[in-house]
């Protein structure tokens, strides 16, 4: 089974404070921490597992500059065979359209059984790469995997719907997964296994290598751009208690009492 | 005159929120862009759920086939690329849900036109659509313009958009058209609905909720949480990524993929709001956030909010609900 999984080399930022760089298109990139989106990193966990129970090759393909290599380098420890990343100053400002005709542009050239995304990326939050590219490739997908089972041509799958309810769905294969976290558990990476993935070649295309043009890719060939970002306005506000953790202890304390709860 | 489409979303049988929510948005873009509303109904045997949309669009289209019984992406993309491709509607609304994530960006891409998901803003300027929606999970927001097209697809985010009824209600008008699925769905299959096993803690009948976040950073910090919601004499519940690594059990996640709770009081310790989590909370009588990011979203649906360190309050205040209760017992 050749799996091909899809990941992006984006910042950490579920507990940091963002501002918004010069351009007013864009968070200031400075202090933050760069690691694999964390649905791709459950999505590469997948295809590990589906590859140690059914042999095959797991290939991972992102889009980005040099420093992405460091995600690329964790999904090689973590048991991936493969590495590309596609890089070129014409991608930047490319949105989730132009990235799915960047990626189609290699894995069409490619062996794939299954084709694994995240269901989304923590940065743009598109949730769209996965089915275009489906789309692109012409095979089924399915989206906001929660479990996979692979059968002989088809794989049956849990999509996540709301309020805890899933649906099983029975997809033919070759086919694409977008996955949602939760589904596994990724692995750590063993020293070893860090210290063989700096063996590891990355190969490293740029926009000649697609066959795209620079109309098909950043601003100009996406469906969106991005005009004005800012701090979302602030409608009510919660009133801060001040004060050291005893003080602020206290002040909860007496709010609970006063309204019974304690 | 020019149309914006509603895809109608239902499941078992009951029509969803995000539906009324986007006619309710469609009506006040038709006002300003001279158009009608439409509601597209796919289904089987949804007659009167037809009749209903009636009251909120002035046209309901509606399409039966046993096939459309339940959502399929890909029927649902063979339907409607035919029926955009015929009308050519200016805009055309999915819900921003696990069918809509589905559907949405293959339907666009099948039919070449540009789409804007999670959209919590939908607008027109100079005839282009320009949408509000959020990065960096809730973080900040951006405004942006798609480029020029016929028809414009957007996913609108659940719970944006209040649902009104139109007064008096839309005499809408059905239309019946014989399904447009000439060949078989071959690819994809619903096989059946998912319910998981009810487990043993009911967090929506709990009066108070210490509610835990990815701030925790560790499964072995997880007893200070545990501590403080039995001192509280309430339970504890969390967001999803504390679910997604095994540290709860499903059945204590609050939020759009969990539970919807109300209890008299919620403490969020770690959380930051996404607005997944912040829908099934943020109805609670008394909420206090704890989170050291003071621009956490939280911030803007807390009552109370304390920017420190969640390991230098939790525990003093632990020990102080313990102070105070032991003084209430013994006067």
């Amino acid at each position: 089974m050749n799996i091909i999984v899809c990941v992006k080399h984006v910042p950490e930022t579920a507990e940091a404070e963002l501002k918004i760089d010069a351009t007013g298109k864009a968070i200031q990139k400075t202090g933050l921490v760069y690691d694999i989106n964390e649905w791709d990193d459950y999505a590469l966990e997948e295809a590990v597992r589906i590859k140690e129970k059914q042999s095959g090759t797991v290939t991972a393909i992102t889009i980005g500059e040099e420093d992405s290599d460091r995600t690329l380098r964790k999904c090689l420890a973590r048991g991936a065979d493969k590495a590309i990343r596609l890089t070129d100053l014409k991608f930047e400002g490319s949105d989730g359209y132009a990235i799915a005709k960047i990626l189609h542009s290699v894995i069409k050239t490619l062996p794939f059984d299954i084709i694994l995304t995240g269901m989304q990326a923590g940065d743009d939050g598109n949730a769209m790469v996965g089915p275009i590219l489906a789309e692109m490739l012409n095979i089924p997908h399915a989206t906001m995997i929660k479990k996979m089972e692979m059968g002989t041509g088809t794989a049956k799958v849990n999509r996540e719907l709301e309020g805890g309810l899933e649906e099983q769905v029975e997809v033919k294969l070759p086919a694409l997964f977008s996955i949602q976290t939760g589904i596994n558990e990724p692995r750590y990476v063993s020293i070893m296994g860090i210290r063989k993935a700096m063996q590891k070649e990355i190969k490293v295309m740029t926009l000649p290598d697609t066959g795209l043009t620079e109309n098909d890719v950043g601003t100009a060939g996406s469906w969106a751009r991005i005009e004005k970002m800012y701090v979302p306005p602030v409608e009510k506000q919660a009133e801060f208690l001040k004060g050291g953790p005893e003080e602020v202890a206290t002040k909860i304390a007496e709010i609970l009492k006063s309204k019974g709860l304690i | 005159m020019a149309q914006i489409f509603v895809l109608a979303e239902h499941r078992q049988g009951a029509v969803r929120d995000i539906t009324y929510e986007m006619l309710t948005k469609a009506r006040e873009l038709a006002g300003k862009t001279n158009s009608e509303v439409t509601a597209l109904f796919l289904g089987k045997d949804v007659r009167e759920h037809g009749k209903t949309l009636t009251e909120y669009a002035k046209n309901v289209l509606l399409i039966q086939d046993p096939k459309l019984e339940n959502f399929n992406s890909e029927a649902y993309k063979k339907v409607l690329t035919k029926l955009v491709a015929e009308h050519k509607p200016l805009l055309v609304m999915i819900g921003h849900t696990s069918y809509g994530v589905d559907l949405a960006p293959r339907l666009a891409t099948a039919l070449g036109l540009p789409l804007a998901t999670d959209c919590i803003d939908l607008e027109f300027e100079n005839e282009i659509l320009t949408v509000t929606r959020q990065m960096f999970g809730g973080k900040v927001n951006v405004k942006a313009a798609t480029r020029k097209a016929e028809t414009y697809l957007a996913t609108v985010r659940q719970a944006t958009f209040a649902i009104q009824k139109p007064s008096p209600p839309a005499t809408g008008q059905i239309t019946e058209i014989p399904s447009l699925l000439t060949e078989e769905i071959t690819e994809t299959r619903f096989l059946q609905y998912v319910t998981p096993p009810p487990g043993g803690v009911d967090i929506t009948a709990a009066e108070k909720l210490v509610g835990v976040g990815r701030g925790i950073k560790d499964v072995a910090n997880m007893p200070i949480v545990e501590e403080l919601a039995k001192a509280l004499g309430g339970v504890l519940a969390c967001s999803r990524p504390i679910v997604d690594k095994g540290w709860l059990p499903t059945d204590r996640q609050v939020g759009t993929s969990g539970k919807t709770v109300k209890p008299k009081f919620y403490l969020a310790v770690g959380i930051s709001g996404a607005f997944q989590h912040v829908l099934g909370m943020k109805s609670a009588d008394l909420i206090i956030a704890i989170n050291k990011d003071p621009k956490a979203p939280i911030f803007s649906f807390a009552d109370y909010g304390v920017v420190e360190d969640l390991f230098k309050i939790v525990p003093t205040l632990k020990n102080k609900i313990y102070e105070v209760q032991t003084k209430k017992t013994c006067p």
